[in-house]
């Protein structure tokens, strides 16, 4: 008895020594650098960057539409832009599922070498640039580009088609960069995924499309939540995509954040905005957290 | 004839992954009998599986056809087919609780509510698993994961219900007991059950017929007690159960005696209808039926005593017979018994009488 608690005790402070050097490095660099976000969200900007040490509570208000001056009106801009940012991210996660999901019963059904093959073909992209390789989707989707020139050459359209700039070619740009995010958990889950369940929905006399959605779906649930978290989060974040694909005409709140520090040097309003950004997604979470530990108490009751 | 399920010629072919393939179904004909209990006996790889499957409708055939009371199965697809199996993982849905399990088949088919409820309630209650309907599969035991199984594929009312090794995975206490449940199930229910298995013991003691298959053949098709006593050829007789085989020609005929002269010299007696002098035969000899005897007799055989296994019951004697061949005897001691004990390297005498010998033909003698 005695013995079996020195034993744990000595394993705990094993355990703690070798969470030590994480603790520090997330403390350091993450909880540290968060806590001066919060801190400077309510501070006065200052002339040129960096902050007044005055409490300063506007910058929220801003955010949400309040007139800061005597010649403005109440006016939500930078709401209806995380509204169009939200809805962008939706997109994207729709997108990247659709292509995805079926996607990854058609690999998980390959054998040998050529699994394999496309597997790192889908791994490919992260070896090039990113800005190189969403500066050639600008090249697919101008109006002189081969987009436009192959429609036009089958006389499907008559006049070049302007595809830029808009919610469009960004949620196409979204859905390039971030595909693989889905595709992999997708995979990992539908490749240990039981085919003999599959067929024995089908011997009880599901169709198809009943084996689908009774089994199929519910059990490879987890890659399809866990890949749409891991797209959602980058897409809603993300403004080098509807920089370059987007241009002045699609506002991201990505993009406001970045120019908001880098630009208009307001950090103050740009904490207060990646804040929101990154509340919305914590509370996001924590129902979705909340639900998950309900059902599966449930299980295992 | 029964024409209740019937298969003609079927042959089924893989593709290996070399590129070559691989006949898993040869040639399969066989002719099911409504409510009987059938098992597919043969060894790993001889094609059960394939068999299972293509009754199912999850693989189609090559050639040959399948036809229940008259119609051809060929473009029914397996979820239109009044089949259900039991798989081999039991392959229960596990996010599903044992009652929604049990209902799945019922569901999918938009049974109304109040009868579902009824006929979940019943099948379970046949496997003996009234009031585990909350439970998830993965908080069962593999003899009740088992039976879930089983009332999921009975509670559809199926014409015929497939089992593939059902009983492969459970420990040995519980799968007898099972073989019986299953049995008893079986008749309360009043339904073809084909049941697929490795394990010859298992065929024998359950099955009002038995099929051995071997390579995608059927090698024989008959009642357990005939499968046993009166193999159709060296393969079934070597695969179910122990046989003793002495290969050689048959010499001389009197009535239904023949005599059989082996290669090294020794004459067997052994009774048979078929043969006729001159003719290649084996005689299979089952270890029960050979006895010991200490002094020498007519037509007996000598032999030296190799090993001695003892298994409770009874001894199993390896006795080599000559010309390298050990031939097994089953010898019941008696407890307390003064008689001497045999060990390795005791001379034994070996008798049989001719009824008790089975004689096949012979390939390759
Ligand atoms: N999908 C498949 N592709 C290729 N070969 C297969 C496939 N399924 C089974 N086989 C082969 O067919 C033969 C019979 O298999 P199976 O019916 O599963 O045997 P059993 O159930 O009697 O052990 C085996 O040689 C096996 O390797
Ligand atoms: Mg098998």
């Amino acid at each position: 008895m005695a013995e079996t608690g020195a034993t744990a005790s000595r394993n705990r402070r094993t355990l703690i020594l070798l969470l030590a050097p994480l603790t520090i490095l997330l403390g350091v660099f993450f909880l540290i650098p968060l806590g001066i976000m919060v801190v400077y969200s309510f501070l006065e900007p200052g002339l040129y960057g960096g902050v007044e040490w005055n409490w300063y509570p506007y910058n929220y208000g801003r955010l949400i539409g309040w007139p800061l001056n005597d010649y403005e009106v109440f006016d939500p801009i930078y709401l209806k832009i995380f509204l169009n940012s939200l809805q962008i991210a939706l997109m994207t996660v729709a997108g990247t599922l659709l292509l995805s999901y079926p996607a990854a019963f058609w690999v998980a059904s390959m054998k040998g070498p050529r699994k394999s093959l496309v597997l790192f073909l889908v791994a490919l992209p992260f070896f090039a640039n990113m800005l190189v390789r969403i500066y050639a989707w600008l090249l697919l989707l101008r109006p002189t580009g081969f987009l436009s020139t192959l429609l036009e050459s089958t006389g499907l359209i008559i006049e070049p088609l302007d595809l830029l700039f808009t919610n469009f070619s960004v949620i196409v740009g979204m859905v390039y960069v971030l595909t693989p995010f889905m595709f992999l958990p997708i995979y990992a889950n539908v490749e240990k995924l039981d085919y003999s369940l599959v067929r024995a929905s089908r011997d009880l006399g599901a169709t198809n499309v009943q084996t689908l959605w009774r089994i199929i779906l519910p059990l490879t649930a987890p890659g399809i939540i866990g890949g749409s978290v891991i797209v959602f989060i980058p897409a809603l974040g993300n403004f080098i995509v509807p920089s370059l694909l987007g241009g002045s005409k699609v506002q991201m709140t990505g993009n406001l954040i970045e120019r908001s520090f880098l630009q208009s040097r307001d950090w103050p309003f740009g904490a207060a905005l990646a804040l929101l950004i990154m509340a919305f997604v914590v509370v996001l979470f924590s129902l979705q957290f909340s639900r998950q530990s309900k059902s599966e108490g449930q299980g295992t009751r | 004839m029964d024409g209740f399920l019937q298969i003609r010629s079927a042959t089924k072919m893989y593709r290996t992954p070399e590129g070559g393939s691989i006949r898993a179904l040869d040639d399969v004909t066989l002719h099911i009998r409504s409510n009987e209990f059938i098992s597919l006996l043969g060894p790993s790889g001889c094609g059960k599986t394939t068999l299972l499957k293509c009754i199912a409708g999850f693989e189609d055939l090559d050639h040959g056809d399948i036809t229940l009371t008259g119609q051809s199965l060929t473009r029914i697809p397996a979820h239109r087919r009044p089949f259900n199996t039991v798989f081999q993982n039991y392959a229960l849905f596990p996010h599903l609780t044992v009652e929604r399990n049990v209902a799945y088949g019922l569901d999918v088919a938009h049974v109304e509510r109040k009868e579902r409820t009824r006929r979940v309630g019943e099948a379970l209650e046949q496997v003996g698993l009234a009031g585990f309907g909350a439970r998830m599969p993965n908080q069962l035991s593999g003899g009740q994961q088992q039976r879930v199984a089983v009332a999921r594929s009975l509670v559809l009312k199926p014409k015929v219900l497939l089992l593939d090794e059902p009983l492969s995975a459970l420990d040995r206490k519980m799968r007898e007991s099972m073989q019986i449940e299953l049995k008893s199930l079986q008749h309360s229910v009043g339904i073809t059950f084909i049941f697929v298995t490795h394990d010859q013991e298992e065929a024998l003691s359950m099955s009002d017929r038995v099929a051995v298959l071997a390579s995608g053949k059927v090698q024989q098709l008959a009642s357990p007690k005939e499968i046993y006593d009166e193999p159709q050829n060296e393969f079934v007789a070597n695969f179910v159960g122990t046989s003793n085989i002495f290969k050689g020609k048959v010499i001389a005929k009197e009535g239904r005696t023949l005599t059989l002269k082996t290669a090294n010299g020794r004459e067997l007696a052994v009774a048979s209808d078929r043969f006729g002098v001159g003719d290649d035969a084996c005689a299979v000899l089952r270890p029960e039926h050979l006895k010991l005897s200490g002094e020498a007799r007519d037509r007996a055989i000598k032999g030296t005593v190799t090993q001695s296994v003892f298994v409770g019951s009874e001894m199993h004697l390896h006795v080599d017979v000559g010309l390298g061949r050990t031939a097994v005897v089953r010898h019941r001691h008696n407890k307390g018994s003064t008689e001497a004990a045999y060990g390795p390297g005791a001379d034994v005498t070996l008798y049989y009488t001719p009824e008790a010998a089975h004689v096949i033909e012979c390939k390759g003698a």
